[in-house]
């Protein structure tokens, strides 16, 4: 925490994974490189030094061998968080999480849980092209037996985690690559969040804009540009990509009547497909206008910085989205 | 050699206990499968029953086990109750995983089995993990991990030894190789064949046994856990065996020769084991014949029990994908 009270995004990942070891004495971390490197993304920088080669566990590059040793543990009574350094290389352990840490419970008609929770880094934005930007959280969206957590603001890096380790069942979470460095004064008062619930973080009266991760920041941004304009937005953060917390994204369709969906990952079989059909389903008859998305083109990320920029959404793309629903332009 | 071994009368009448009960318990499934009344896969264990009974005669109670789908064995050895198993096999509530899991995905949390693991290879890192974790708790237990050879050729097999042996966990890997992984021979698959060698590549002991011998699997077993409660690491054993019956419950076995398998089934570890204990006195045909109908009615008991059960309700379809608790 500096001195202005405010605290960055990465700190706050560190501070929650400080508390869950102290609190915990089954509780242990590992991952590439989170000892002694510190984490690619300095997230567990000196948590070596406090907590020791034990339970700051420095893994070789085997996705597959230490997810599936997280699983393993956690069915042994620890209660592990394993750091997947991105979500790029999440792919080389699908096989545990989604046939392993996603079906014992129920394979095992319940004589198992697999209280694990799984942290990566995801999303693209840092010119690190195709193999290195991957938005793939909506798949695992996909998958029964998981949940899946994508916290946006600081206050949610720094109180899922708790949470998360709570919950009987393995959690994915998915911490933003552009967010590391965000920072954000926190609310003292405030020392625990939900995992089941979307939030609006912006009261609107004219179009939803759902989104969740960096989307949700070109998301309000957009709300800003639309402000200008004397329209009025309403913005959902998700926070919970699985369950879907369904009755809220009702309740904004439903006093806005207009809705825009903006997700980084792709558009075809994606995230944003699901909740436009769930509102369709259960939410069609409050629509005014067709639902619309500003999604990640669908091409795999270049490195140049303008096709970058012009792969993921961006605020004027919402606000256009937007604007053309609420005006029908 | 281990000298714990005991050759003595009951506890040779024990592992052939063991190893019939197996046999004649598959034996019924096949009658059930052809009945209809066990669906979807079956990977019969037929032939290599030395295998699992050998090895588990080694592990204690605070051990945990991660099976392959062929599995039925593994559980029959490890003291899971064959009512319940057949129970599962038959998609009955009462079954350990209450109809959920089937053939291939029995777990029983009393015995600490960790499944029925149905992707190759993909047990071995979840039994890292379990080791890992009894280890961190300070227990003083081990895993056994059973898997194929064809297990050998996955990814997950080079990523589990390399990091068992970096971390000294107390992991015993069985290595099942019955030569063909579905139809594939071994010969063609990988290029080193002599599968115990390569634990060396990682610094592991690793031996190879006649795993038609269920003798010689329970000495090896009795070694090699004896060096990991040491605190010698991780161990590694090739059992050389073979499956008598197709890979799953049909198919035309165009992979290997018939003579292939009339050769293997004269070393069959029962009528090998059985004969010479007959030839040795320390079985007379009768006792044979009574541990048989023992085994014949355990199982009779097991099909009234699953015939018996109950179906789990479709209104609990959903239960158990998400817990509401961590089992204690």
């Amino acid at each position: 925490m500096s001195d202005a009270g405010t605290m960055t995004y990465r700190e706050a990942c560190k501070q929650a994974i400080r508390d869950a070891l102290t609190a915990d004495p089954k509780c242990f971390l590992m991952g590439e490189d989170v000892g002694r490197y510190g984490g690619c993304y300095a997230v567990t920088k000196g948590l070596i030094e406090e907590f020791g080669e034990e339970r700051i566990r420095d893994t070789p590059l085997s996705e597959s061998a230490f997810v599936g040793a997280g699983i393993g543990a956690a069915l042994a009574g620890m209660r592990p968080i394993v750091e997947i350094m991105t979500v790029n290389f999440s792919l080389l352990a699908l096989d545990q999480i989604v046939n392993n840490a996603a079906t014992i419970p129920h394979m095992s008609g319940g004589q198992f849980a697999v209280p694990l929770v799984i942290r990566m880094a995801t999303g693209g934005g840092r010119r690190v092209a195709a193999q290195h930007s991957h938005s793939l959280e909506g798949w695992y969206a996909h998958i029964p037996g998981l949940r899946i957590l994508a916290p946006a603001f600081v206050e949610d890096a720094r109180w899922m985690l708790a949470a998360a380790l709570k919950d009987p069942n393995p959690v994915l979470i998915f911490e933003h690559v552009m967010l590391y460095n965000m920072e954000a004064a926190l609310d003292p008062a405030i020392k625990e969040v939900d995992i089941d619930h979307a939030r609006l973080r912006r009261d609107g009266r004219d179009v939803t804009l759902i989104s969740y991760g960096n989307g949700l920041f070109k998301a309000l941004a957009a709300a800003d540009l639309l402000a200008a304009e004397d329209i009025s937005a309403e913005v959902v953060d998700l926070r919970v990509l699985r369950p879907l917390d369904t009755a809220t994204i009702l309740a904004s369709v439903a006093k806005t009547r207009r809705v825009v969906i903006v997700d980084e990952g792709w558009k075809s079989g994606s995230l944003s497909a699901e909740i436009g059909m769930r509102i369709a389903e259960d939410g069609f008859f409050d629509l005014d206008a067709p639902l619309r998305r500003v999604c990640g083109r669908e091409v795999p990320m270049p490195y140049a910085p303008h096709l970058e920029d012009a792969a993921l959404p961006q605020p004027d793309d919402i606000a256009a989205a937007a604007r053309g629903l609420v005006r029908g332009t | 050699m281990n000298t714990r071994v005991r050759l003595d009368r009951e506890h040779l009448h024990h592992l052939l206990r063991q190893m019939i009960r197996i046999r004649h318990f598959e034996a019924k499934c096949v009658e059930l499968y052809q009945a209809q009344k066990i669906l979807g896969f079956l990977h019969l264990y037929d032939g290599e029953e030395a295998v699992s009974v050998g090895i588990m005669e080694a592990l204690g109670p605070e051990d945990a086990i991660v099976a392959t789908y062929r599995e039925h064995g593994q559980a029959i050895a490890r003291g899971v109750g064959m009512d319940r198993l057949m129970a599962e096999m038959l998609g009955k509530a009462e079954g350990c995983c209450r109809g959920r899991g089937g053939s291939m995905h029995i777990f029983d949390r009393a015995t600490r089995f960790y499944g029925g693991n149905a992707i190759v290879g993909g047990g071995l890192p979840l039994a890292i993990g379990i080791a890992l974790g009894d280890k961190m708790q300070g227990k003083n237990a081990l895993t056994a991990c059973f898997f194929g050879e064809g297990a050998v050729e996955e990814g997950e097999f080079h990523e589990s030894m390399n990091l068992a042996e970096v971390w000294k966990l107390p992991v015993l890997f069985v290595c099942e190789n019955n030569l063909y992984s579905m139809g594939m021979a071994v010969e063609r698959a990988e290029s080193e064949t002599d599968i115990a060698r390569k634990a060396a590549a990682y610094r592991m002991p690793g031996v190879a046994v006649d795993g038609m011998d269920v003798v010689a699997v329970e000495i090896a077993a009795r070694d090699a856990v004896e060096r990991i409660r040491a605190g010698g690491g991780p161990q590694f054993i090739e059992c050389r065996t073979y499956r008598f019956r197709a890979h799953s419950m049909f198919d035309a076995q165009a992979y290997r020769p018939r003579e292939e398998i009339e050769t293997w089934r004269r070393k069959g570890p029962i009528a090998r084991f059985e004969g010479w204990m007959r030839e040795s006195g320390f079985a007379r045909e009768e006792e044979v014949a009574r541990i048989e109908s023992e085994a014949d009615a355990e199982i009779d008991a097991a099909v009234a029990f699953a015939e018996a059960g109950t179906l789990e309700p479709v209104a609990e379809l959903e239960r158990f994908v998400t817990m509401d608790e961590v089992p204690s």
